[in-house]
């Protein structure tokens, strides 16, 4: 099997030319290149900006830190300023395999747009910026509105994704994510939760979450983080919200599950919070 | 397009069509058919190779991503002559049966005793995870893995 002629821009200017010349760009490739075989997309010819030194690196930033668009996981989780936000780490180290954490980045996950995707729970609970450059101007918009659905996300044509900006969490936020799916390795997510609790005496005192795989998009069920704030993390206290959280999801039903047990699992995880209560 | 890069070790220069997949290189255009294609989708790990150490899936490839770098293929490691301790240790166990999956996990195992020279039985298997074989169980494989390693100590 040929791919599409692949170009190799000389800097970013000439990557956001090409991408404006209908040029998709690649950066891993375990998404484009398995859409491609599929057949699910025909682009002219495909731009590799992979290399480019202005998308790369991961550094820290003031009240944050910054990381490439072309950084890969294996990069994120190993970079000395993403210690910092643990619940990255966690989340990044559950996709795919070794091989495919290599290749992957944290870039690819976002313009991916997928419900499952494992790089957006952390993106949506720390309220990362996405940082765009197109041919005619810089801009930067939260991760909530940058992805707009399955696979459909704000970029314009020409523009491309240059690094996500994440702030890091006030000091003392309990991390927790887990997904459950159908195979240990490789696992697409039938339904994950990702959470930062802070817990103050024995109850919650702020709360996010980020559930994916339940709805077109990684989704932050407000009203149920809202409804935390005050109670102590027992399964009992949790078992209360478990219907809150099974209505605010908006699953459906695919080759990995059915609506109903995806529902249902939401509900489920929700319990296993409890967790964070010895940790 | 033409590519330069070095595969296990040699510097190679080659005259590819601009599309072409990694594993398509290696397999049609170098004759290096020890790396497999399973299912073409990143998902059994058949087409494990390293480039600069590190494991990638030469199914999901572009030949122009390995521009410059270093791939070692299976071919590689007996290039000598002399089997590889990791080669040695899966026929010694049977972590070897038909065979297809073999060259895969054996460079996925010699990345991961790059990073990691004392794995336990569950780092094994946990870095074997993208791996698929049919035949063996996986128990005979991570046995083999395990016993490569302390023959290197
Ligand atoms: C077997 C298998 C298992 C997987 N398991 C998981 C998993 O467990 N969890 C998970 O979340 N994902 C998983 N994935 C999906 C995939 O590996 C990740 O989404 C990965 O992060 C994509 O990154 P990439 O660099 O390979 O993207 P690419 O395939 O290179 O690109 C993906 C899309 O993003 C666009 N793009 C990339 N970078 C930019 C940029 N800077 N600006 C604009 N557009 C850009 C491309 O044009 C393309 O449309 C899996 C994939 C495979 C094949
Ligand atoms: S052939 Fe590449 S992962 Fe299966
Ligand atoms: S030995 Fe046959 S697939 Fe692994």
């Amino acid at each position: 099997m040929d791919l599409p002629e692949i170009v190799r821009p000389r800097d970013l200017a000439d990557a956001v030319r090409l991408t404006g010349e209908g040029g998709k760009p690649l950066v891993g490739g375990t998404d484009l290149f398995v859409r491609l075989r599929k057949g699910a997309e025909r682009p002219p010819f495909l731009v590799y900006v992979g290399e480019l030194p202005e998308l790369r690196g991961i550094h820290e930033t003031e009240g944050g830190v910054e990381i490439g668009a072309a950084a890969t996981h294996v990069e994120i989780l190993s970079a000395p300023a993403t210690a910092q936000l643990p619940i990255l780490r966690l989340a990044l180290a559950t996709i795919g395999s070794p091989a495919l954490r290599h290749m992957g980045t944290l870039g690819g996950n976002v313009v991916n747009a997928s419900p499952a995707g494992d790089g957006l729970v952390p993106l949506y609970l720390l309220g990362a910026q996405v940082n765009v450059v197109g041919p005619a101007r810089e801009r930067s918009l939260p991760v909530e509105e940058f992805v707009l659905g399955p696979g459909r996300t704000a970029l314009q044509p020409g523009e491309l994704i240059r690094s996500l900006t994440i702030p890091l969490p006030r000091d003392g936020a309990h991390p927790y994510f887990r997904k459950v799916g159908r195979r240990q390795a490789l696992l697409i997510a039938v339904a994950s939760l990702g959470a930062l609790v802070w817990v103050e005496d024995g109850a919650v005192r702020e709360a996010r979450l980020a559930l994916g795989s339940v709805a077109p998009t990684v989704l932050r069920p407000r009203e149920v983080e809202r409804a935390l704030v005050g109670r102590p993390l027992t399964v009992e206290a949790l078992a209360e919200l478990r219907d809150a959280l099974s209505s605010a999801v908006r699953p459906i039903s695919d080759l990995r599950a059915s609506a109903d047990y995806r529902r249902r699992v939401s509900g489920n995880l929700l319990l296993d919070l409890s967790s964070l209560a010895s940790g | 397009m033409t590519l330069s890069f070095r595969v296990n070790g040699r510097p190679v220069t080659v005259d590819v069509p601009p599309g072409r997949r990694l594993l398509d290189l290696l397999r049609e255009d170098l004759g290096l058919t020890g790396t497999k294609e399973g299912c073409g989708e990143g998902e059994c790990g058949a087409c494990t190779v390293l480039v600069d150490g590190k494991p990638r899936l030469a199914c999901l490839t572009a030949a122009i991503q390995v521009e410059g770098r270093d791939v070692l293929t299976i071919e590689g490691l007996a290039a000598s002559g002399q089997l590889h301790p990791l080669q040695e240790a899966f026929l010694a166990t049977a972590g070897v049966q038909c065979g297809f999956c073999t060259p895969g996990l054996i460079l996925a195992a010699h990345a991961l005793l790059a990073e990691n020279p004392s794995p336990t039985a569950d780092e094994v298997r946990e870095y074997l995870s993208g791996n698929l074989c049919r035949c063996t169980g996986y128990e005979q494989v991570v046995e083999a893995v395990l016993r490569a390693a302390e023959r290197r100590r």
